[in-house]
């Protein structure tokens, strides 16, 4: 068993990737049983700087010590026998195995002639029993919710004895209730263990954490306890400028039914129904929001509107106009638009330039092709106004659109979807992986379009964008509407219930 | 009648050996997360040193057990050092499998066809290792001959069956295989070393294949010709899939191809006067139609099968 660990301590890291400085020059410390919150926009270098800690990044400077005497993790396994301990973001759990094995694959003492399977299972219930997690060691991975996923890899971390735990974005993909839930064990843990929480979310921040490190482009730009600042302090050093936040203010959704789904049944790609009897109108000029845990229909709902999932049975009505079982070309030339939820794969043909991608949905429009050959010169004219509309950061319009950070990917989505001029959009989560500043342009041009009379279907798992921008929320369970509440009737709380599961009239 | 039959049945068990130990060795590499379509150029090179061992001791006369089972031993090392030379093209210079496993197709065909032209010129035969009729057990009547009448490696090739299930799914190694395979960034996050771990499967699925090739040249054929192989290593690799990776299926899967192969024989054999151009398609056309109608389960297969890892990858 390794010692106890009193002070975890980094000094001066630096870690350069190709083109970026991922880490610049960070210092800072934990001591025993703190929690240190990790708070920064997306690409500020935290998830660095905890894999530099856990030996899977070398860094290229500076220096690690535990107890004022200095380690040098060269694997994860140097980190894991001086007690540390790391539940990635991605949970890094192999879906075709079942928990017992997940859990072996990490514990060394169970590998004998042959995998130690019994030894494993005890060691799960010592480490369930001790700390209220439940799990069930007989199941697959790919059978569990991502609740339970995260309850496996907290278990899994635990039976490797760990005494300093890091905790990489854990809440991103809870229910409220499942991270009150976390929130309330990690308080209890911290009587034995030491934590580095990292989050971007400062409610949580400021309910769990002792200390704050903030960092911002590699630097750590602020350090304080957590109780001396309030969450709007935090915020504003974590983006460098105050937030506003966009918010709707127009609650008139008289417009007409812009879409029409009734009983709708689409499967999933496991062959399950994703969507099951699924019925929901929504306006024009109305921004309907989908709320719900990942995974209950959410991905099925997008795909089956936009032509790109088979539709069992139901119907979708786009504009009085049947467009079930339509293809995509079809749907598209009807006056619908979408984001998708994956912009790398979906969204944009990564290795092609930013202005092919803009034009990707109307090569053979007049405006870019006259007879089957590509206008260069309109596209190129099309592509700067653009670039220059949407503020997007790129080096050339000739980039390719992969290279180019999330947040201004998704600038190029918008910009082709919303000059496009849709009668409809449908947006999956528009501000996964964007920063606040990016968020709030995305939110922006989703209520200029609703106040230019569109409609908008607005998947999302974060409640504050949903509360913030809907005019109606439609609470998605099991591939079914719970309920749909408008702006003013919903809160966290009720919102959390319904995504949990729990009908209202019960 | 039941002489087709059971001549059937008994060249199934025989023949389908070769391919039953090449593709236990490629589903090693594919559950590991790599696959390597080289496995027919590894086995050329099997089969060639397998024969060359014994001829030159011997020639074509009988010549010590140990000198065959070195030829085979020498295959096994060669396919495994080919394996390596696979991994180093993959694993370290990260090029494109399925690119770098046709270049190894050809140059294993290649260079043991060279090899061939300029160590012993032209057809020669062995003594081989010959087949064994287990005493008492072969006369059980029909079953005896299906199953008792075999070369020794056939046995062992059998085994190698519930070895390979129990190495992938009781035994450490094996868990991290299978972890590799799948989810390579979890494995990397315990500790594991992906890249050593793909290695060594690659490793031992190039002696398999040499292996494999070998028993070719050393009990089957008694001989070696340039192309003997004759798309067997591809086979391998397609019943791999056609198993979905569990050891028990694609010995199924290499049973139900050489019964088809077998019977085609047998049918021309009896001279029926149907085309044996197409006779000689049908164990094809079934391996394709199985595949076609089979692809549903891929969900738990190995998912990062022919993805290079590189852990500094940021996308």
């Amino acid at each position: 068993m390794s010692e106890f660990i009193k002070e975890l301590r980094v000094e001066h890291i630096t870690k350069r990737f190709p083109g970026i400085l991922a880490s610049d020059d960070i210092s800072l410390s934990v001591g025993e049983h703190e929690i240190l919150a990790l708070v920064g926009e997306n690409g500020a270098g935290k998830t660095t700087l905890m894999n530099i800690i856990m030996g899977l990044y070398q860094q290229d400077e500076g220096h690690i010590y535990i107890n004022d005497k200095e380690v040098h993790f060269k694997t994860p396994n140097d980190a894991f026998s001086a007690g540390i301990g790391m539940v990635h973001q991605q949970y890094m759990l192999v879906p075709n195995m079942t928990v017992l094995e997940n859990v072996a694959l990490g514990l060394k003492d169970c590998w004998k002639k042959t995998v130690d399977l019994n030894m494993v299972e005890e060691r799960i219930k010592l480490i369930s029993e001790k700390y209220g997690l439940v799990v069930d060691p007989k199941a697959y991975i790919w059978q569990l919710s991502v609740g339970e996923q995260q309850r496996v890899e907290l278990v899994k971390t635990l039976c490797q004895g760990v005494r300093f735990l890091i905790l990489d974005e854990p809440t991103s993909a809870l229910t409220p209730q499942e991270t009150d839930e976390l929130i309330l064990l990690l308080r209890k843990m911290s009587n034995e263990l030491s934590i580095i929480f990292i989050s971007h979310k400062l409610n949580e921040v400021k309910a769990i954490s002792h200390k704050v490190c903030i960092l911002r482009h590699g630097k750590v730009v602020f350090e304080g306890n957590t109780s001396d600042y309030s969450s709007k302090e935090i915020a504003a050093l974590m983006t460098g400028h105050e937030i506003e936040i966009t918010e709707n203010t127009d609650d008139s959704t008289t417009g007409d039914t812009a879409l029409e789904i009734s009983d709708l049944c689409v499967k999933s790609d496991r062959g399950f129904l994703a969507l099951d009897n699924f019925s929901l109108a929504v306006k024009f000029g109305e921004i309907m929001g989908i709320s719900g845990v990942s995974g209950n229909g959410q991905k099925e709902l997008a795909e089956a509107i936009n032509g790109l999932r088979k539709v069992e049975s139901g119907s979708i009505i786009f504009k009085n106009k049947n467009i079930t079982g339509k293809s995509p070309f079809d749907i598209i030339n009807l006056g619908m638009g979408y984001i998708p939820e994956e912009r790398n794969i979906e969204g944009i043909v990564p290795s092609m330039s930013i202005k092919d991608n803009i034009i990707l949905k109307d090569s053979e429009k007049n405006m870019f092709s006259n007879k089957h050959i590509l206008k260069n010169k309109s596209i190129e004219e099309y592509t700067e106004k653009m670039v220059k509309q949407f503020d997007i950061r790129t080096p050339s319009i000739q980039t390719a659109a992969g290279s180019l950070s999330g947040g201004n990917i998704q600038k190029v989505i918008l910009a082709r979807e919303i000059n496009r001029n849709p009668d409809f959009l449908v947006c999956v989560y528009p501000i996964r992986g964007l920063d606040m500043g990016a968020a709030e342009f995305v939110h922006k041009q989703l209520l200029d379009l609703k106040y230019k009379g569109k409609g908008i279907l607005l998947i999302s798992e974060e409640l504050e964008e949903i509360m913030n921008i809907c005019d109606r929320i439609a609470v998605i369970f099991k591939g079914k509407i719970q309920k749909v509440l408008s702006r003013k009737e919903a809160t966290t709380s009720r919102l959390g219930v319904l995504m949990a599961g729990v009908s209202e009239d019960d | 009648m039941a002489d087709i039959i059971i001549n059937t049945l008994t060249f199934t068990v025989r023949f389908s050996v070769a391919l039953l130990i090449a593709s236990m060795g490629e589903m090693f590499n594919q559950k590991a997360g790599i696959f390597n379509l080289g496995c027919e150029g590894i086995m050329s090179m099997g089969a060639f040193l397998g024969m060359l061992v014994p001829f030159t001791v011997g020639g074509a006369g009988i010549v010590p057990w140990y000198v065959n089972i070195s030829g085979l031993l020498l295959a096994s090392i060669c396919g495994c050092l080919l394996g390596l030379l696979f991994g180093l093209v993959v694993i370290t210079f990260r090029a494109p499998q399925g690119i770098a496993g046709i270049g190894m197709q050809m140059f294993g065909v290649g260079l043991a066809g060279t090899l061939f032209r300029s160590y012993i010129g032209g057809q020669q035969s062995i003594s081989g290792i010959e087949a064994v009729s287990i005493p008492v057990l072969s006369n059980i009547p029909v079953l005896g001959k299906i199953l008792f009448t075999h070369n020794p490696v056939v046995y062992l090739a059998y085994l190698l069956v519930p070895l390979a299930w129990f190495i992938l799914y009781k035994t450490p190694w094996g868990l991290k295989i299978r972890a590799v395979g799948t989810y390579p960034r979890a494995a990397d996050s315990l500790g594991i070393n992906v890249n050593l771990i793909r290695f060594q499967s690659l490793m031992v699925g190039g002696a398999m294949a040499g292996f494999a090739g070998a028993f070719l040249s050393l009990c089957q054929a008694k001989q070696f010709s340039a192309g003997m192989i004759n798309g067997r290593g591809f086979i391998a690799v397609a019943l791999v899939y056609f198993g979905q990776w569990h050891p028990t299926k694609i010995l199924l899967g290499a049973l139900l191809f050489t019964f088809a192969e077998s019977l085609q024989r047998q049918v021309q054999i009896f001279g029926q006067s149907f085309p044996y151009e197409f006779l000689a398609m049908f164990p094809y056309l079934l391996v394709i139609s199985v595949l076609t109608f089979n692809r549903k389960s891929n969900k738990l297969g190995p998912s990062a099968l022919g993805k290079p890892f590189n852990r500094e990858m940021r996308i």
